[in-house]
């Protein structure tokens, strides 16, 4: 990736449609994903074998992080988060498989995850407030701020967008470079960092996406859940 | 070479140049006051760490800001046929 960051190269076109890279990337890591999470959970056990063992770590885990972070029950928001999660993580990872590019150092990809983010914090808000008193929650902590919550609600799921295409972007970026200066070992730390960044990247993602799903949800209906 | 390419190319040396500078010095202040509150009080280190990755995010997001504009400068420039 030495071009422009903003162009995308396409592989193959499906009758009228092209289809481009990151769009193939994307389906190879859902695949992935979703296949390994069947054949992992088809033979539950009550002992657990060692990859089972494993999983529950990682479902344990995440459900932690949404209990301490939300301060409420984690079972409604673990598929959404945990599922961003892991997306994110193998995505930005992706970038170990020789020939592959990330799909989240493209536009377009973030674009869809931000989009399913500012969808969630609607839905919700509005299951946990009903319709009216989610547009309610707009003219909080008085009407004046009204057009500031709105503004605010684009364009915190913009920056949620440009901050994860910026980062893995930029890694993959410099990346690029060095590797088109000195070909051997030297880009290797940068990839090590890289992963970092990837894994820093998709904890930010998540831990915002649940800052704010409870700030819409809202105090009193948490309470309330976290009693029912 | 005319004039809007190469003020295109000194605009985005610039923005990612003095967009670093901000965010750097809110991010040492950031981490310099969590040290400060971790040695206090060590037993919070974990929410401690957890707010400080977010909001290092959020204050990383203005260089990364500058960095996407001086790549549409640089790669999506509406003004350079």
């Amino acid at each position: 990736m030495i071009g422009s960051p903003l162009s995308i190269a396409t592989v193959f076109h499906l009758g009228p449609v092209p289809i481009t890279a990151p769009v193939v990337a994307t389906w190879g890591i859902m695949a992935v994903l979703a296949g390994g999470s069947w054949l992992l959970t088809r033979r539950l056990q009550l002992r657990p074998s060692s990859p089972q063992a494993v999983l529950e770590l990682v479902v344990e885990g995440i459900a932690g992080q949404i209990r301490d972070t939300m301060r409420a029950d984690p079972r409604p928001y673990e598929p959404l988060i945990g599922t961003l999660f892991l997306f994110i993580l193998t995505a930005n990872w992706s970038s170990l498989v020789p020939g592959m590019e990330p799909p989240t150092a493209h536009i377009e990809t973030d674009a869809a995850l931000a989009l399913i983010v500012f969808v969630a914090i609607a839905w919700f808000g509005m299951r946990a407030r009903g319709p009216v008193g989610w547009l309610a929650s707009f003219a909080e902590p008085n009407l004046l701020m009204t057009p500031l919550n709105l503004v605010e609600s684009i364009t915190r799921t913009f920056s949620l967008l440009v901050r994860l295409f910026g980062n893995v972007m930029s890694g993959v970026f410099v990346i690029g470079i060095v590797l088109s200066l000195v070909g051997l070992l030297v880009p290797v730390p940068l990839m090590a960092l890289e992963l970092l960044t990837g894994a820093v990247q998709a904890y930010i993602f998540s831990i915002l996406a649940m800052v704010f799903i409870s700030g819409a949800v809202g105090d009193t209906a948490r309470r309330d859940g976290a009693k029912s | 070479m005319n004039w809007i390419e190469i003020a295109s190319i000194l605009g985005a040396a610039l923005a990612v140049s003095f967009g670093a500078v901000g965010p750097a010095l809110g991010e040492g202040r950031a981490v310099a006051a969590a040290m400060d509150a971790i040695a206090r009080q060590p037993e919070a280190a974990n929410t401690l760490a957890r707010t400080l990755f977010v909001g290092l995010a959020m204050i990383e997001t203005m260089a990364i800001y500058c960095l996407v504009i001086a790549l549409l400068l640089l790669f999506a420039n509406p003004f350079v046929r």
